[in-house]
């Protein structure tokens, strides 16, 4: 049965069958409508096949691996661990140096090395920043998805002065090779503290800004409250991690929950989805999560710069990376959600088995659920919502 | 819970499903049967006193000795304990059950490891490849697998 | 009209060929289909946001081949995908230009070794026209290959066909 709760009554009457004013009754048909991998509003190449009656969805079947590189073939034959590390990049694009964190932090425990204060300051600072930057993607292309295109041109100026500061640091702008295994490959230069300072300052009432030409806009809420409701249970169900996960009201996030690198000595806080604009777990609650996920990012990095301690970045980078035989599961935040690397090592200094649990592949799998019974124009949306990077779902 | 308490009990509820189990790890292990692995599940998801109701990752290995597995990564968001769940099978007899009724989110990571090792996944509400085009022939991941030299007019290698 | 209008004496009146006027026109107006595969479709989208701004060459996105001129393929060519592009570079009209961005879609790219599904370049399915290394190529590495390929198409002449 289709939930028609937004619809004039005279539709509500059964599938198939619509009744008109004057009595009689027209047999209707489900259609299947192919959203192909190639469209402006799939994040990528994404092919969803939509089952429709009329215009409500009954059902969605998602396609992926249009986008398949191969990365754990290419993580069994590389000759060492190191040399993993710019194809970790490529799965997440818009956020890579959280990859490449994810996955040092697990060729770290194999190895069980100490690594200097100064490296897991900077390492913290990198990640924010980087959370800023796929954050403002993430709500720039999703303004697009509702039709609001100015944004988009908003959240990509900002962008590029973060673009700036890595550049600065380690000469590329948008995959990375930055965060190596026990430490990093440059030190930050003398003038990177002043300038995250001044792009701190700088980009706190821009947030603001864009709330007000974007979030609390009433278009944009009437496009977003209601649409999307993802509950509790299913998202722990189906293993949703990130804003999917906070949006839907559950406190949870693995920067405190499961901590790792020096997050436990910075003040910060969860931003959890209230359902101040419609219910719980809708897409508005998951964009407003974002946004004031960018708000904490920017106080942390301020924190981190305050206490950045002296020392060697690269005084723990061991010679050669030979792990004892054994396997890890280590997990991190990254913007889109919990993103795991499982290790299984033989020994050598090849890696036997490396296992991306991407987060937008589990994320991506909840579609179908959340959007039975919404418009075509909806499931844009919700789609954009979940924050999909192809580069992930299909590694 | 430590991993020595619920290997203790999940002993107690199966007996001989479950197989061996590795404490000493960093992250210890327990080997069950493949072909009772649901009903496992079930267990773990619903004894209050587990309650492992978040199933972070999912994934295959081949062991390059004619045995493939599954490991399971489980999470319990209540009680905040991790324990680490593998079955084995062989190349011969690629057949484990399904989890995807226990946690919805085993569909998908099941289908890939169907796509990327051949490991049949008995039960499964709609097992078919994922990944690669729904054509393809062979299994990647597996450590004995060759390149194709063709694909449908396009060839594969560089 | 600040331009144009200071520049003849005689009144407003130029002559050309009708080749010339035929390239200018194209070439100042590549319509380019929205079509982003991977990590380059990022460097793309910056190159069309405010910082760098490919629309002041005329190149606005349009949703479907059929009224594109360009097509950036930005991003890994999978083999799963080939078909696809191929299909869509078919809905094009001529004349029509390929791009290819990134070293994925020139050659590979980091997967050319070991990567099965991966179409070792796009021009094994499609002609190419300008290819614009890097990895991801900058958004000013972008630019420069479409003033190569505006280069490309000054030079083109209606008499002779292009291969």
């Amino acid at each position: 049965m289709i939930e028609t709760k937004s619809l004039p009554t005279q539709y509500a009457t059964q599938p198939g069958a619509i009744q008109t004013s004057s009595g009689k009754t027209l047999r209707t048909d489900e259609m299947i409508i192919n959203m192909g991998p190639q469209h402006p509003s799939t994040h990528g190449v994404l092919r969803l096949e939509i089952v429709v009656d009329g215009e409500i969805i009954v059902d969605v079947i998602p396609h992926i691996g249009y986008l398949h590189r191969c990365f754990e073939k290419h993580a069994e034959h590389m000759t060492n661990y190191q040399q993993l590390i710019p194809y970790c990049d490529r799965l997440d694009y818009c956020a890579a140096i959280n990859d490449e964190h994810s996955y040092v932090l697990a060729v770290e425990r194999l190895l069980k090395i100490e690594l200097p204060e100064r490296v897991e300051y900077i390492r913290v600072i990198m990640a924010e920043l980087q959370r800023i930057a796929s954050h403002l993607i993430a709500v720039g292309t999703f303004g697009i998805d509702a039709g609001a295109f100015t944004p988009f041109l908003y959240a990509f100026h900002e962008r590029e002065l973060i673009l700036d500061l890595f550049e600065m640091t380690c000469g590329a702008r948008l995959l990375y090779n930055y965060f190596w295994i026990g430490g990093l490959s440059h030190d930050i230069p003398p003038q990177f503290v002043d300038k995250a300072k001044q792009f701190c300052k700088y980009f706190k009432p821009r947030i603001k800004e864009f709330n007000d030409l974007l979030t609390y806009n009433e278009i944009f809420v009437k496009r977003t409250a209601n649409v999307g409701v993802l509950p509790k249970d299913v998202a722990i169900n189906y293993a949703s991690s990130g804003p999917m996960l906070r949006g839907s009201g559950i406190n949870w996030d693995l920067r405190r929950d499961d901590p790792y690198s020096v997050y436990h000595k910075l003040q910060w806080e969860p931003q959890i989805g209230k359902g101040e604009m419609g219910t719980v777990g809708d897409v508005w609650d998951r964009h407003i999560v974002r946004m004031r996920e960018m708000e904490m990012s920017v106080s942390i990095i301020e924190q981190a710069l305050a206490a950045l301690p002296e020392g060697n970045v690269q005084a723990a980078i061991p010679k050669r990376i030979r792990p004892e035989a054994g396997e890890v599961y280590a997990r991190t935040e990254t913007p889109r959600g919990e993103l795991g690397f499982y290790v299984i090592s033989d020994g050598s200094g090849t890696p036997y088995r490396v296992k991306g649990r991407a987060p937008t592949f589990v994320n991506l799998s909840v579609l179908p659920e959340i959007s039975r019974g919404a418009m075509i124009a909806d499931l844009v949306l919700i789609a954009g919502s979940v924050d999909i990077v192809l580069g992930q779902v299909d590694r | 819970m430590t991993a020595e308490e619920i290997l203790n009990s999940l002993k107690a509820r199966f007996g001989e499903a479950i197989v061996e189990a590795k404490l000493d790890a960093p992250q210890p292990w327990i080997v069950v049967d493949p072909a009772r692995t649901k009903e496992i599940a079930f267990f773990l998801r619903d004894e209050p006193s587990l309650q492992f109701d978040y199933m972070m990752c999912l994934s295959g290995v081949d062991y390059n000795n004619g045995k493939l597995g599954i490991v399971y990564h489980l999470f319990s968001m209540v009680h905040k304990h991790k324990i680490v769940l593998k079955a084995f099978c062989t190349k011969e007899q690629p057949h484990i059950q399904s989890v995807a009724a226990v946690w919805a989110t085993a569909n998908w990571h099941e289908r890939e490891v169907f796509d990327m090792y051949g490991i049949v996944i008995d039960e499964h509400p709609d097992l078919r490849r994922i990944l690669l085009p729904y054509d393809w022939e062979g299994h990647p991941l597996r450590k004995d697998y060759k390149v194709p030299e063709f694909y449908n007019g396009i060839k594969v290698p560089y | 009209m600040g331009l144009l209008d200071q520049r003849f004496e005689n009144g407003n009146v130029f002559v050309t060929s009708l080749e010339n006027l035929l390239n200018w026109a194209r070439l100042s107006s590549l319509y380019q289909m929205q079509f982003g595969l991977a990590c380059c479709a990022i460097e793309m989208m910056a190159a069309s946001a405010s910082d760098f701004d490919i629309m002041r060459f005329g190149i606005i996105p349009r949703a479907t081949p059929r009224q594109a001129d360009v097509m950036f393929v930005a991003g890994t060519v999978t083999i799963k995908m080939a078909s696809r592009i191929k299909r869509l570079y078919d809905q094009m009209a001529e004349p029509r230009y390929i791009i290819s961005m990134g070293s994925c879609a020139n050659c590979g790219g980091p997967y050319w070794e070991h990567g099965y599904h991966v179409l070792k370049g796009v021009d094994r399915v499609i002609p190419v026209d300008v290819f614009v290394p890097g990895c991801p190529p900058r958004p000013e590495a972008l630019l420069e290959g479409i003033i190569k390929l505006q280069e490309k198409v000054r030079k083109e002449s209606i008499v002779k066909k292009s291969a």
